[in-house]
């Protein structure tokens, strides 16, 4: 699945041009096509995918990149959340503008990667998982219980009314009237998402080809040659973490200005796993693998909903609800991944030909790569 | 030839005047898929056996015809989803919604309501937040936590002077015990202790012996009946005889299946009459259980909100939310709970809380607290 | 004082229970250095299907002995089986993967299995049918119940036996090597396969007697009781020794008493700043110590390395 296309193709730098022209074209009137031909909820729900690109791509900086698995990623994105909510809402009656409060949020939600970093640096793959999933339920519990003695996050109740993102004050939130075109809320939040999303992705790229992103890659593959190499990878671990942490504070910071409204319900184990999931399946450690993965795993749930009527249409009632089924078929998703495509959707090639070597000799010098690191 | 003619006017003007009749659209919204379909379906089915009784009688708005149709939206209990379906109903053309069901769904769905005037009347959302966010759309047709806790704690002062409190942290639970705290001091009670737990917990072994050795009269629970039931068999197994109460999320038929033996003398509360007491309670259960069967909980309540909803469309002679909606706050009409009228926040006037206890394995009306002074 | 004693009283009954649970993780992770996240939707399973054929043997008129025992047998067959089957389906082929991909296929299995059993019996908790009679003795001023008291023996029979199992038997041995090297033990005759399967077995076999007795204990089952209650006797395990059979015992019932004592006193204790709501924190605090400080766990030989 990498290369369809004869390599002259990709090498073209006209054509290169070319496409990226069309894309940015398409990008800039998604929105109302998308509106045109499915309505507006979909507008939202394409919003929603975008703010899941970014987190897929924190994430993918942990899992992809350094190899570290997370599985409490969810606790930054409601570090993000909440410092928002907390800090522009009628919760303490303080409103400081967004264009503070979002940078701010993914500094602190840094911070926070470093905290639940650093007990975990010397654990092996297993026991990270379970630490880091430990971390993210502590925050979440946390955040659903800080409303006494003083009450910080409003419990589970949540934070409501949070301010909006306010341009030449004008919220986001309501409709505008730009150039005689309507914009709704739903429109407006695409392309502030959209800007930040590509200002995410073009660090990630940047990331991954720097020095630090090859620091991460050899740390990947084998931790002890990378010390012995003279990477400090005490340093570099945190870094990841950090780098993850900020971009989840980002999303979050976002999603508490699109939504108004920040609940601990909506940052559980769940939504953890499904990020994993979109990294897991887009391809671990590859860009627009991760991409596809956020957008698909997003969009196709909603999809599902009309399994319901299409059931009452066809046998008459409502066999499966699509909402039980929606968790199943994640999980057998990633089983079915990660027994017959463990490289994912849309891997790059030395990721797939790490995970699924099509040489049998590899993957015995694998194994035994793998036998002698562990004795 | 005369007589043909006259014919072929007659039909043209009847399939023009069909033609001209007006669709309003009304939105119900509740969660019809998951853990509380039945009850989800309840509010859509008692919604719609008003709205179908309502266009029966051939309704006009400002001289002309009308006729209503009901548009059932799905929300699953989750804030999130609420918010994107409110969405979907406002940019559909809703001018007018009942629901949500869960309090948690109808706060965050209430702010999108609101930023476009449309007015909501909710049939079960009993957390006072709901009506206090100033908004000028939001309305209820439930006696809130506030009169429900009220009333718990003044019957606990009656049965015992020393009560302990539990609440399972969740919007509502938490949101009722502060309200039974109140009352309880306020009766000249003493809050002995407050232990908390969670929404999905089983075993309270630990806060019932903490409780057990502050030595209550009564123990009042504020959370729904998964937890109320192995609470109150831990506290029998523990050996304390002490009375057991709780708001609505346990006064239910579950709750009696979990907890067996044990739920003798529990005490449960719920807003509204009985549905044998209520005024037009056994016409409606005729009427719903020829069309859609049992009554759940909510259907009356629904219906009434739909008929609220509609009659002040027809009081106005408009169906534009703006125009209505100040004759829907000045509602006063005899539905099938009972008078009905709002305050000034939306609140119902004079709601009541009926106290149900567990004689002979069955919940038996026991009082009713608050309502309408008598006639 | 005997509020004091009640709290250990609760904490070991419940501690037992977690001891049964982490007895499968730990067996499961000494032999395949695997963590099944899969364990608590097992034992979830097992409750499920034990209430299930209970209530149905219940309505039937059949003897409760007869019935409580064709409960359990019911439950330690489905469990076994889909034990054995997620093994040799889910795991199996990863055995030489990279160690990501079995954790990411742990997760996965536990996620169907979980909403498998929703779609089956529905997100309403099922109730235990009420055909045990409940005895209460009082002991020095604490109060215990007959089904507590089966726990508690339950806990150390199966614990005895498994020990047993492991120390005296051709299967113990064969599963004891195989924990301490796969391919050398392979070489020596064993049928790493077989014995493979075989830990799953009778790791699953006992996460059924342990559902089936939570759900005696607590009156309940529903779908969604296996996740927290597998990562608390995970805990457990790490606490007691990853890989150590006493120490799964112990650092059950250590946990169980910790989270007794935890939530009845920590109001008292931080003033209400904190408050019995955090009971589920207790488990993985510890957890995160014990992974910083002594990763060995309390008996445990097996220090995980740092690749």
């Amino acid at each position: 699945m990498t290369n369809f296309l004869p390599e002259r193709i990709y090498r073209d730098p006209r054509i290169a041009r070319v496409a990226f022209v069309a894309l940015g074209a398409l990008l800039l009137v998604l929105p109302f096509v998308v509106e045109a031909g499915m309505g507006r909820t979909w507008v939202r729900i394409l919003d929603f995918a975008m703010l899941y690109v970014m987190l897929a791509l924190g994430l993918n900086i942990v899992v992809g990149y350094a190899g570290l698995l997370d599985l409490g990623y969810v606790a930054f994105y409601a570090v993000g959340a909440y410092f928002y909510a907390i800090l522009a809402s009628p919760q303490f009656g303080i409103h400081l503008p967004w264009w503070a409060l979002l940078p701010t949020g993914a500094g602190i939600a840094c911070l926070f990667g470093v905290l639940l970093g650093a007990p975990t640096l010397r654990l092996r793959g297993d026991y990270l998982a379970i630490v880091t999933l430990g971390f993210g339920e502590i925050i979440r519990i946390f955040l659903n219980n800080l409303n006494a003695p003083v009450n910080v996050t409003n419990g589970p109740q949540g934070i409501n009314m949070v301010d909006p993102v306010t341009i030449a004050g004008s919220a986001l939130t309501k409709p505008m009237d730009l150039f005689g075109i309507q914009i709704s809320g739903a429109h407006a939040h695409y392309y502030l998402f959209l800007a930040l999303t590509l200002l995410v992705i073009f660090i990630a790229f940047r990331l991954q080809g720097s020095r630090i992103g090859r620091a991460w890659a050899a740390i990947r593959e084998d931790e002890v040659a990378a010390e012995a190499m003279g990477i400090n990878t005490r340093n570099i671990k945190l870094l990841a973490f950090a780098m993850g942490a900020t971009f989840g504070g980002l999303g979050g910071g976002l999603f508490a200005a699109f939504q108004g409204f920040v609940s601990p319900e909506s940052f559980t184990l769940m939504e953890s796993i499904m990020i994993l999931c979109m990294v897991v399946l887009g391809g671990m450690g590859h860009i627009p693998g991760v991409i596809l993965g956020a957008l698909l795993l997003t969009m196709l749930p909603e999809l599902l909903r009309y399994i319901g009527p299409l059931q009452q249409e066809l046998v008459g009632r409502v066999v499966v609800d699509p909402s039980d089924l929606r968790m199943l078929l994640f999980g057998v998703a990633l089983v079915l991944v990660m027994l017959f495509r463990p490289q994912g959707l849309w891997p790059s090639p030395v990721r797939a030909r790490e995970l699924h070597p099509e040489n049998p000799d590899e993957v015995r010098q694998e194994q035994e790569a793998l036998y002698d690191a562990e004795r | 030839m005369r007589s043909k003619l006259l014919i072929a006017a007659m039909l043209a003007s009847a399939t023009l005047s069909v033609g001209a009749v007006e669709t309003i659209k009304v939105g119900v919204v509740a969660p019809l898929t998951g853990p509380q379909a039945h009850l989800g379906k309840d509010i859509e089915n008692g919604a719609r056996l008003a709205v179908d009784a309502i266009n029966a009688t051939n309704p006009s708005l400002g001289g002309k015809p009308v006729q209503f149709s009901l548009q059932a939206e799905d929300d699953q209990a989750d804030p999130k989803t609420a918010t994107v379906v409110a969405q979907k109903l406002v940019d559909e053309g809703a001018k007018g919604v009942v629901g949500h069901l869960n309090s948690g769904a109808s706060i965050p769905a209430s702010r999108i309501y609101s930023d476009n005037g449309i007015p909501q009347v909710s049939p079960a959302s009993t957390a006072v937040a709901y009506t206090h966010q100033g908004f000028k759309t939001t309305f209820r047709l439930m006696a809130n936590d506030s009169q429900q806790g009220k009333a718990l704690g003044q019957y606990a002062v009656k049965l015992g002077k020393r009560v302990a409190v539990v609440d399972d942290r969740t919007a509502y639970g938490q949101g009722l015990i502060d309200e039974v705290v109140k009352a309880v001091k306020a009766a000249g009670g003493e809050v002995v202790g407050r232990e908390y737990t969670t929404d999905k917990s089983t075993d309270f072994t630990a806060i019932m012996t903490s409780i057990k050795a502050k030595k209550p009269d009564v123990v009042v629970f504020g959370g729904m009946d998964p937890q109320a039931a192995p609470m109150i068999r831990q506290m029998r197994t523990l050996g304390m005889k002490t009375h057991f109460m709780g708001g609505d999320g346990m006064q239910s038929a579950e709750f009696l299946k979990l907890a067996g033996n044990s739920a003798e003398g529990a005490i449960g509360s719920s807003p509204g009459l009985p549905l044998e007491k209520m005024p037009g309670g056994a016409d409606f259960t005729k009427r719903f259980g020829e069309k859609f069967g049992k009554v759940q909980i909510y259907a009356p309540f629904s219906h009434d909100a739909a008929v609220v909803l509609i009659q002040a469309m027809l009081r106005a002679g408009s169906a534009e939310p703006a125009q209505y909606l100040p004759e829907l706050g000045k509602t006063q009409v005899d539905g099938v709970i009972g008078p009905i009228a709002f305050d000034d926040k939306g609140d119902l006037k004079d709601g009541p809380v009926t106290l149900y206890q567990v004689k002979d394995g069955k919940w038996q009306a026991v009082e009713t607290i608050g309502g309408p002074p008598a006639k | 004082m005997d509020v004091l004693l009640q709290q250990v009283l609760n904490g070991l009954i419940l501690g037992s229970l977690y001891a049964m649970v982490a007895l499968g993780y730990t067996m499961v992770y000494g032999i395949l250095e695997l963590i099944n996240f899969a364990h608590g939707e097992i034992v979830m399973l097992g409750a499920m299907v034990a209430v299930t054929v209970l209530a149905v043997l219940a309505a039937l008129g059949v003897p409760v002995p007869l019935a409580l025992l064709s409960a359990l047998a019911a439950a330690v067959a489905v469990c076994v089986s889909t034990g054995v089957l997620v093994e040799r389906v889910a795991y199996r082929p990863l055995r030489n993967a990279p160690r990501l991909a079995p954790l990411i296929t742990a997760i996965g299995v536990s996620i169907v299995l979980q909403n498998l059993a929703m779609i089956v019996w529905g997100r309403q908790y099922l109730s235990f049918p009420p055909v045990l009679d409940i005895q209460i003795y009082e002991v020095a001023g604490a109060t215990v119940t007959n089904v507590q008291i089966l726990i508690v023996a339950v806990a150390a029979v199966t614990m005895g036996g498994l020990l047993v199992l492991v120390r005296r038997t051709r299967l113990g041995r064969a599963m004891r090597a195989t924990a301490q090297n796969r391919e050398v033990a392979g070489l020596m005759g064993v049928d790493v396969n077989r014995v493979i399967a075989a830990t799953f077995a009778v790791g699953s076999a006992l996460a059924a007697v342990a559902g089936l007795l939570i759900a005696a204990y607590y009156g309940i089952a529903h779908y969604n009781m296996g996740f927290i209650l597998g990562l608390k006797a995970f805990s457990a395990a790490v606490l007691g020794g990853i890989g150590n059979i006493p120490g799964a015992l112990l650092g059950g019932l250590l946990l169980g008493v910790i989270e007794s004592l935890g939530a009845g006193y920590i109001g008292d204790l931080t003033g209400g700043f904190l408050g019995s709501h955090y009971q589920d924190i207790f488990a993985f605090f510890i957890l995160i110590l014990v992974l910083v400080f002594r990763p060995s766990g309390l008996l445990g030989e097996r220090v995980p390395d740092r690749a």
